[in-house]
Order: C-alpha cells, then sequence, then structure tokens
C-alpha cells in the first residue's frame, strides 16, 4: 500500500473521526515500530470487545505491532474469539467459513504474489484452536504440504471460548469441560511435532507474558513465509472466563503454563536460517567460522 | 457372527447362487489359523471383482480378507475410489458412504459395535485408497487416531487418484507429471507414516503387497492391537499399473522395485511399547499351544 | 430382538421401558419451566439413545452440551466431541450402520458444512434424528436466528418438522423416532426449530414421567442389513453399479431415489397418528388465513388477536411437517381463504414458494412479511401485510418515519 492511500484529502481532516486522523498522524504504517513503544503510537488494532484480562487480546496487540510491515500485511481469521479484536485493526482482515482460514489464505498468498510479484504482501492467518486443529485441521496440513508461503498463528485458549467453553483438541487431557463431561479422553494435539512433520519452515511456541519475544518470533515467522515456505507460531492465550483465571492472575497462569506445557521453542531450518542472516542481517543465523580442528577431523 | 446365521434352509439349498453355497461349506469364517495359504483351498471372501487386469490392488484385497483374524466379526469401512469397485464383492459387512469420511464413519461404527455388543469382539478395518486417507478425508483419518479411536485403517497408496483417472494426490511423489500437477508435483510426498507414529497409532507399517506372508503378518498385527490397545496403520503400495503406465503383468516388479532398502517402500514398522507387550503375549501363547500340541501328538 | 419384549422392564438407569403410546398420550405430565436447550435434553434422557456426537456451534452448544452430562450420568451408551459437522454427521452415520439408536445436533453453517451426508442418511435409510436449531447462513457471519438452511433440507430425502414451540420440540423428539425407526420409513429426521426463540427462551412445558423411556431401537426391524456381521454378509450385487453407464444401473439409482421419497410418503399415516395431523388449523373460514410454521406461527396467533380486536376475523393453518408436505390438507384448509398471508424468518419465502406450488389459485398466497438476518417479527407487520391486502388503512408503523 503506498502511504498516500492513508492520507487525507485536504480540507477534510476535521471531519474525519479522531481514531483516524491518529492513524494518519500517529500510526504505524512505514515506520519501524516496537513493542517497547507501545504507548507512544497508535495501535492498528481498534478498541475491541474482548473481555476483559483477556491474554488473546494482548497477544494480538503484540503480533500486529510485530508485523514487518503492516501496511503490505492482509490478515486471515475464523469464527471465534480471536475475530472480534482482529477484525477491529487497521488492516483488511479476510474472513470466509469456519475453519477455512488457511484455504483461503493459500489462495490470497498465490493471488497477491501474482498480481504484485516479488513486493511483499504478507498474509498472516490467525485463528483459535478449534479453526486451526479442528474444524481446520485438514486445510491447516494440505497448506502446510503443498509449502504455501504465509505465517499460521494458532490462538491457543485450549477450549471451545467463543461458544462457550466445549473440549477442543488442543484441551489437556482430564480437563472437565462442555462435551467433555467425564473429562477430555485423549491428549493434547501435538501441532508442533504434526508442522515440523508436514514441512514448516519455521515454528515456535510462545506466550504473550514476553513482549519481546512475541515481536522476535512474528517477525521472523513473517518474513520466512515471504519467500521460504509456511510458518507456524503457537500461542497461549488463555480464556480466563472458561477457566476461570481471575482478571489480575492471567499473566501468573501463563507463566505457570509456561513452565508446564508451554515453553518457549523454536525450530528453524536450515534454509530458513541462511535466509534470515544473508536477506535480513540476522546475526544469530550467520554461519559461524569453523574451529580449524574440526574442518580437518 | 455365528456361523449358524449364514446356512441355507435345506429346502432352498438349490436355488441358492453358487457363490454363496460356495461360502457356507468352504469360507474360512472362524478358522483360528487362517491365512494366505488358504487362498486356493477356501472360499474366498471376495467374489470376482471388476478391477484391471494385473491391478495389485486386487491381490491386496484378497490377502487381506484371507487374514482378516475374525472375519465373522468384522465390519469393513470403504470410500470413493477403486476400492468402492471390491466391496460390494466382499463377504463381510462393509460400509460405503461418503469420499474422504471412512474414519468418521469408523469412529461411531466401532462405538455403537461397542455399546450393542460390550462382551464381544467387533473389528473394524477401515480399507480406503490415498486420496480418501491423506486428501479429502485427512482430518477424520487424523482426529480419530488423536481420539485413540479402537480400529484399523489400510490406506492402498497407488500414489494417485486412478478411479478418476490419474491425477495428482498428496501421496504422490515430488516431480511426477500427472492430470492436475501439469509440470510435475511440486512438494513431496506426504510422510502419512510419520504423521500416524505421532498422532498416536499404536502400529504404523509401510510396505509393499509383495509378499503375501507380509501382509498376513501385519494386517493380523494391525487388527489385534486395534482391538486391544488403539489406533493403527497400515501404507500399502498398490501401484496403479494403468497410470503408471505399466503392463499388466509388472506390477509385482514395480513393487519390488519400490521395496528396496533405500526406496519409498522399504518396509518400516513401529509398534508402540503397549503393542510390543502384546504381541509378545500373544506369541508366547502361540508358542506354548504349538508345545502342548506336540505333546500331545508325542 | 423384538422391542415389545422389553416393555415393562428397567434399563441401568432404573427407568421402564414404556410403550410409546402409553408414554406419550396417557402417562401423566409435569409442567416444567425450562428452556428449549434443557427441553432437548429432558426429551433425550427418555429417548433410550446409543450414541450422541456434539460439536459446538450457537446456538445448539447448550443442548449438545447437556446431553453430555446425560451421557455422564449414564443415560447415553456413548458421547464424544467429533472435529467438525461434516465428521459428526459421519460419525452418526457410522453408529446408525453399527445399529445404535444416534443423535445429534447442528444449526446453520454447520448444517451446510455438513450437508454431503444427509442425502447419505436417506439414502442409506438411516434413522438419526439431527435437531438443526434454524440461524443465519451468510457472510458476515450470522449466528441470529433465521430458517434459511430447512429450504435445503427439504430436498435431502430426509423427514423434516418444524417445531413452533419447546413442547413441541419434546414431544416431537420422542415421537420423531417412532416415526423414523417405522420399517416402512426408516428414514432420517431433521427436527428444526428457529434458533434462540426456542432454544434460548423459558416456556412451561409437560414433561412425561422421568422414569419412562422409550423401547430401545431393534436394528433388525431396518428395511436394510444392520452392518454388524450378525446377519449374512451376501455379495450385495454382481457389478457396481458405479462402474455402469447403462440403464440398468439408472434404472435402479432411480427407483432408489424414488423409494426414499415414497418412504417418507409412507411416513404420513404414522406422522399424522403421533403428531394429530400435519397441519394444524383454526378458523380456516375466515376470509384471510395466516399459513406458515415454526415461530412465525406464534407471532400469527398475536396477529390474529390484535385484529380481532379491531373486528378482522383471521384464520391460521401452523404447517408441522414440511417432509412429508401436507398438500391434501393445505388444499383443503385454504379453500375458502381470499388472501393467504405467509410470515417467514428468511430471505427467499421458501414456504410462500411450496404453498403457491400447492393450491389452486396461487395469487391468492402473499409472500411476506419477511424478515431475516436475526429481526424478530413483531406482530404488527402481519397486521399492516393483512390491511395491506383488504385495503385497509393502517397507521404507519413506529419507527419506519
Amino acid at each position: 500500500m503506498s502511504l498516500d492511500y492513508v492520507k487525507f484529502t485536504p480540507g477534510f481532516e476535521q471531519f474525519m473521526p479522531k481514531e483516524y486522523r491518529d492513524m494518519v498522524e500517529h500510526g504505524p504504517f512505514g515506520k519501524k515500530t516496537t513493542v517497547s513503544q507501545m504507548g507512544s503510537f497508535k495501535e492498528i488494532l481498534e478498541e475491541h470487545p474482548m473481555c476483559a484480562g483477556c491474554a488473546m487480546t494482548l497477544f494480538i496487540r503484540l503480533a500486529i505491532i510485530a508485523f514487518p510491515n503492516p501496511e503490505d500485511t492482509i490478515t486471515v481469521g475464523t469464527a471465534g474469539c480471536g475475530r472480534l479484536a482482529i477484525s477491529q485493526a487497521a488492516i483488511p482482515f479476510v474472513y470466509g467459513n469456519y475453519g477455512d482460514q488457511n484455504g483461503v489464505a493459500s489462495g490470497l498468498s498465490r493471488g497477491l504474489r501474482l498480481r504484485f510479484g516479488d513486493k511483499p504482501k504478507d498474509v498472516v492467518v490467525i485463528a483459535g484452536d478449534g479453526g486451526t486443529a479442528d474444524i481446520g485441521f485438514q486445510q491447516v496440513l494440505h497448506s502446510w504440504f503443498r509449502k504455501e508461503r504465509f505465517t499460521t498463528i494458532m490462538l491457543d485458549n485450549e477450549v471451545y471460548g467463543n461458544t462457550g467453553g466445549q473440549e477442543s483438541g488442543m484441551t489437556t487431557r482430564g480437563a472437565v469441560l462442555k462435551m467433555a463431561p467425564l473429562g477430555k479422553k485423549f491428549e493434547k494435539m501435538d501441532m508442533v511435532t504434526m508442522a515440523k512433520v508436514a514441512g514448516c519452515s519455521y515454528i515456535a511456541t510462545v506466550v504473550p507474558n514476553n513482549p519481546r519475544r512475541v515481536e522476535s518470533v512474528i517477525k521472523k515467522a513473517v518474513l520466512i513465509a515471504r519467500d521460504i515456505g509456511p510458518t507456524y507460531i503457537q500461542a497461549y492465550t488463555s480464556c480466563n472466563i472458561e477457566y476461570a483465571i481471575p482478571t489480575d492472575k492471567v499473566m501468573e497462569d501463563a507463566k505457570t503454563v509456561e513452565d508446564d506445557r508451554y515453553k518457549f521453542t523454536e525450530y528453524v531450518s536450515d534454509e530458513a536460517k541462511a535466509y534470515l542472516a544473508e536477506r535480513y542481517g540476522y546475526k544469530e543465523f550467520m554461519p559461524k567460522a569453523v574451529p580449524a580442528s574440526v574442518t580437518t577431523a | 457372527m455365528s456361523k449358524e446365521r449364514i446356512k441355507i434352509s435345506p429346502d432352498l439349498y438349490d436355488i441358492m447362487p453358487s457363490d454363496y453355497q460356495d461360502l457356507v461349506s468352504s469360507a474360512t469364517y472362524g478358522k483360528e489359523d487362517r491365512g494366505w495359504k488358504d487362498i486356493g483351498t477356501s472360499k474366498e471372501l471376495i467374489e470376482q471383482h471388476s478391477l484391471c487386469a494385473g491391478c495389485p490392488e486386487s491381490m491386496a484385497f484378497r490377502y487381506i480378507l484371507a487374514s482378516l483374524p475374525n472375519p465373522e466379526d468384522t465390519v469393513m469401512v470403504g470410500s470413493t475410489g477403486c476400492t468402492s469397485l471390491v466391496f460390494p464383492m466382499v463377504a463381510v459387512h462393509n460400509i460405503h458412504s461418503l469420499f474422504g469420511n471412512q474414519n468418521a464413519i469408523a469412529s461411531g461404527l466401532k462405538r455403537a459395535l461397542s455399546v450393542r455388543f460390550p462382551d464381544r469382539v467387533k473389528d473394524v478395518v477401515v480399507l480406503a485408497g490415498d486420496g480418501a486417507t491423506v486428501d479429502i478425508g485427512l482430518d477424520m483419518t487424523l482426529q480419530a487416531w488423536f481420539r485413540q479411536e479402537k480400529f484399523t485403517t489400510i490406506c492402498f497408496d497407488n500414489e494417485l487418484y486412478a478411479n478418476t483417472g490419474g491425477q495428482e494426490s498428496g501421496l504422490m511423489q515430488k516431480g511426477f507429471v500427472a492430470k492436475m500437477a501439469p509440470v510435475g508435483k511440486l512438494f513431496d510426498k506426504v510422510r502419512l507414516p510419520e504423521i500416524a507414529r505421532e498422532s498416536g497409532c499404536h502400529y504404523v507399517v509401510n510396505c509393499t503387497v509383495s509378499k503375501p506372508s507380509l501382509v498376513e503378518k501385519v494386517v493380523r498385527n494391525a487388527v489385534l492391537i486395534a482391538r486391544e490397545i488403539g489406533p493403527t496403520y497400515l501404507q500399502l503400495y498398490t501401484p496403479c499399473i494403468l497410470e503408471i503406465g505399466k503392463n499388466s503383468m509388472e506390477g509385482l516388479q514395480e513393487m519390488r522395485d519400490s521395496e528396496k532398502p533405500t526406496e519409498r517402500f522399504a518396509f518400516k514398522e513401529y509398534i508402540s511399547e503397549p503393542a510390543k507387550q502384546l504381541l509378545a503375549e500373544r506369541d508366547a501363547k502361540a508358542k506354548e499351544k504349538k508345545a502342548a500340541a506336540k505333546q500331545l501328538v508325542s | 430382538m423384538d422391542p415389545t419384549s422389553v416393555i415393562g422392564t428397567k434399563n441401568k438407569k432404573g427407568q421402564v421401558f414404556t410403550d410409546p403410546r402409553i408414554m406419550m398420550r396417557e402417562a401423566p405430565r409435569t409442567p416444567s419451566f425450562y428452556t428449549g436447550s434443557e427441553v432437548i435434553k429432558e426429551a433425550i434422557r427418555r429417548a433410550s439413545i446409543d450414541v450422541m456426537i456434539a460439536y459446538p456451534i450457537t446456538p445448539q452448544s447448550e443442548a449438545a452440551a447437556l446431553i453430555g452430562e446425560l451421557f455422564a450420568e449414564g443415560y447415553i451408551g456413548d458421547y464424544f466431541r467429533g472435529e467438525s459437522e461434516f465428521a459428526v454427521m459421519s460419525q452418526c452415520a457410522g453408529a446408525a450402520f453399527g445399529g445404535a439408536r444416534v443423535f445429534t445436533t447442528t444449526a446453520g453453517p454447520g448444517t451446510m458444512r455438513a450437508m454431503e451426508n444427509f442425502p447419505m442418511w436417506a439414502g442409506a435409510r438411516l434413522p438419526i434424528q439431527c435437531i438443526v436449531t434454524c440461524r443465519g447462513i451468510n457472510s458476515p457471519l450470522s449466528i441470529q436466528p433465521d430458517t434459511i438452511e430447512i429450504s435445503y433440507l427439504m430436498q435431502t430425502g430426509m423427514l423434516v418438522w418444524h417445531a413452533e414451540t419447546a413442547q413441541d420440540f419434546y414431544d416431537w423428539i420422542l415421537m420423531g423416532y417412532m416415526v423414523s425407526e417405522e420399517p416402512e420409513v426408516h428414514l432420517p429426521l431433521a427436527l428444526c426449530c428457529d434458533g434462540f426463540f426456542v432454544t434460548h427462551t423459558k416456556d412451561v412445558v409437560d414433561l412425561t414421567p422421568t422414569d419412562m423411556c422409550l423401547p430401545p431401537y431393534d436394528p433388525y426391524r431396518s428395511p436394510v442389513p444392520c452392518m454388524d456381521m450378525e446377519c449374512p454378509p451376501v455379495r450385495m450385487m454382481r457389478d457396481p453399479f458405479i462402474m455402469k453407464s447403462n440403464y440398468i444401473s439408472y434404472a435402479t439409482h432411480a427407483s432408489w431415489q424414488q423409494e426414499v421419497w415414497a418412504a417418507a410418503e409412507r411416513s404420513r399415516k404414522h406422522t399424522i397418528a403421533w403428531l394429530n395431523g400435519l397441519i394444524e388449523t383454526e378458523d380456516v373460514d375466515a376470509d384471510v388465513l395466516i399459513v406458515t410454521s415454526g415461530t412465525a406461527v406464534s407471532q400469527g396467533r398475536e396477529a390474529i388477536r390484535l385484529l380481532a380486536d379491531e373486528g378482522i376475523r383471521v384464520g391460521l393453518v401452523k404447517i408441522k411437517t414440511l417432509r412429508p408436505w401436507p398438500e391434501e390438507e393445505l388444499k383443503e384448509a385454504t379453500k375458502h381463504a381470499t388472501h393467504i398471508i405467509v410470515p417467514e424468518f428468511n430471505v427467499i419465502g421458501w414456504m410462500a414458494k411450496e404453498i403457491k406450488a400447492t393450491i389452486p389459485r396461487s395469487e391468492r398466497v402473499i409472500a411476506g412479511p419477511r424478515v431475516c438476518g436475526g429481526m424478530t417479527m413483531p406482530p404488527e407487520i402481519i397486521v399492516e401485510e393483512i390491511k395491506r391486502a383488504l385495503g385497509v388503512r393502517s397507521g404507519t408503523l413506529a419507527g419506519r418515519g
């Protein structure tokens, strides 16, 4: 998007809503904003209808700030709580049927590549665990098999939050929820391993407690998806309503869950490492000088 | 099923079709040590079928039906594809409903049979092609495994959509030129055996059907483990000689070529710990029985 | 097994398998104040269900989860959450093929996601009951009440009934199994209601005793073999019809489709007996008739009351079953009417189209008022439609400007 598109016709400024004026004057388009600057610029996510204390909202805010190129990013979502917030953001949000987000994104990213060539248009799917691992599971995996170049982010609250708290495939075994009256009978789905076997080039698990880390994984995932292949981020975004977490304990819960089953993990394929190093100067992935003793071995 | 149920009323015997008479008199329902060696000396559970001449899938069907440990209490579930042309000729109950939903059908079926016959063994075996298992039915295939549904899934992998005339499927090899893959398939063969293992299958085998004894062994293992422990998966190479441009006598060689140690259908078997224990117990029991029989003879 | 042989015996929860006619018609009823979702649960408690499979979608999630509680209490043989509506409907089919009495629920986009299964259920003669709590189908996403999905269900070969109230729902769930499991019927039933209006409102419903339940389903009364290897596994055909493009193949498929629809027709007499007719009528000698189904009937009743205050007499036809379609009943009930008003909760007016295709002098049919997208239907807009038809001036409706 040319940044001129968002500018006002001279003389109309005073009639534009405040939030729009803020977006033009203090928004992040065309600038390199970071999560550390939160509060000092107009965020792309406008006020939203999520519950008080919702960790998912925080994660979505961080993720959107982290987009490397928000003015050329299109998000794709599906039914669930996430879309209630994402659809309030000042970047396009595509919504089809429940669970078809990775199908829509496959067509969208291919269409955009045809129309705009190498000029990056980032496609980012943000959907819940039900949309990603249950009803949309097949389309998610097939998009990875086909090596579709876009990012998939799962907002994992381990439950169907929006419909009132039913068991999902990502629910932990034994949790008693609606539709799991005797406790869930099978294990939490291992989507990270699925992503690996299915061919994702970058995979990370995060919790929203560490904004810089969220920012870092989102940036890498979006950049790698531009040229290398599918990327997947699985974020723990607790549902404080359905799991009865007091609003002031949401971050504490996230920390506990992080220590338990949501440790930070990151997988970067060799190709993706080389790409990040060469193209975007990621020092951590630069080839290290090999000690002579090793080369002779 | 008691064998009594299929018996023919003596007064009506002569008007029953001969294949049914054969089924009653010489099929191997209830025979404990049934196996592929019964082929030729007993009535097979598959009648004449309409597959192409030389089709390895038809051999696979015969071996599997000869090897099922408990056909008198086995219900099979199929899907759309070449297999659906054979199932109407198969003498165990079988269900075809839609394309790709076979593992969902089997989930409901197995649970219904468990509710209705809590004290009896009722095996459920899914047999479908690669398109049904990996493409259109992928979510239902995997979700049944996640839920630890107790039935066997067999995929006849011919690496393409054969019944519709040779289109690319997810299990096709990368680079293969087919209909709907006009410049060659652009992505790798989906690694379903690995995915099966990660999804919770207790027994996973990847092989060809060149050796009937091997097919018999893996089918018996898969059905037994599914009955007692949890989901099992067999991926069997049944090349579509028509669509890969082979002659009808070349199917066997194609399978032998593809099962060499470095090839994609080299024999691979994964057995979970509880399944290993189960098989060991079974083998120990069989050994004991054999020894006892020997003693009786001597 | 003969289901009558278990009458009088108890299930594991201590409920007595009761002759359904006695249970539904003679047993004492207890008035109870419940939401529609709770009423579904109470009907299922008494329905001797073997397998229920669930998936979350508003507005049926609550009922589906409540039935999970019944499972936890031991009233249902097995229960689980499937991974999508398509999978759930296939899982239901598998359970029914295996000889179980099966129940499920869905709504709106879920109905559409599952759609390929419904003609398959009918073709395979599986007497599954699916509650459909209708909601909008469109983009942008809507979760509000809207009955458009019924128009799709009507072409599947399933029996389709449309409940007006929670009481209808309670009785019809139980009666539905009795009709759809008749050997000469043996078809699935889509039992529809208007989402939220029925599911999420409370009403007084007369319930049958908790300790009585329906006799179990007997899969061996099915007109097609149950897939449990308890009956001879003969090969079904010498050549699968899918292989053939010849007249015999076409004729076989054609006759089977006709048989499915004939079975739906044969359900008529059983349905009439259980539901006291496929339609319900009031004052059909009036000049003006309201003819519709679902909660539009309730709004019609209100409109009739308002018009009676002004001295305008209007009759009512409540259509209870959409499949089978009450063709003769409608012709008879509408023969005196000059104006036939068809209020509906959907944008296309499928009910008006069906009625127009049924009765003589179809220009009598006024296809409206219609609301959609979740809007309510104030009785005043029905009143206005009727007055316009009669050429009576009516005041401007508030809010119309």
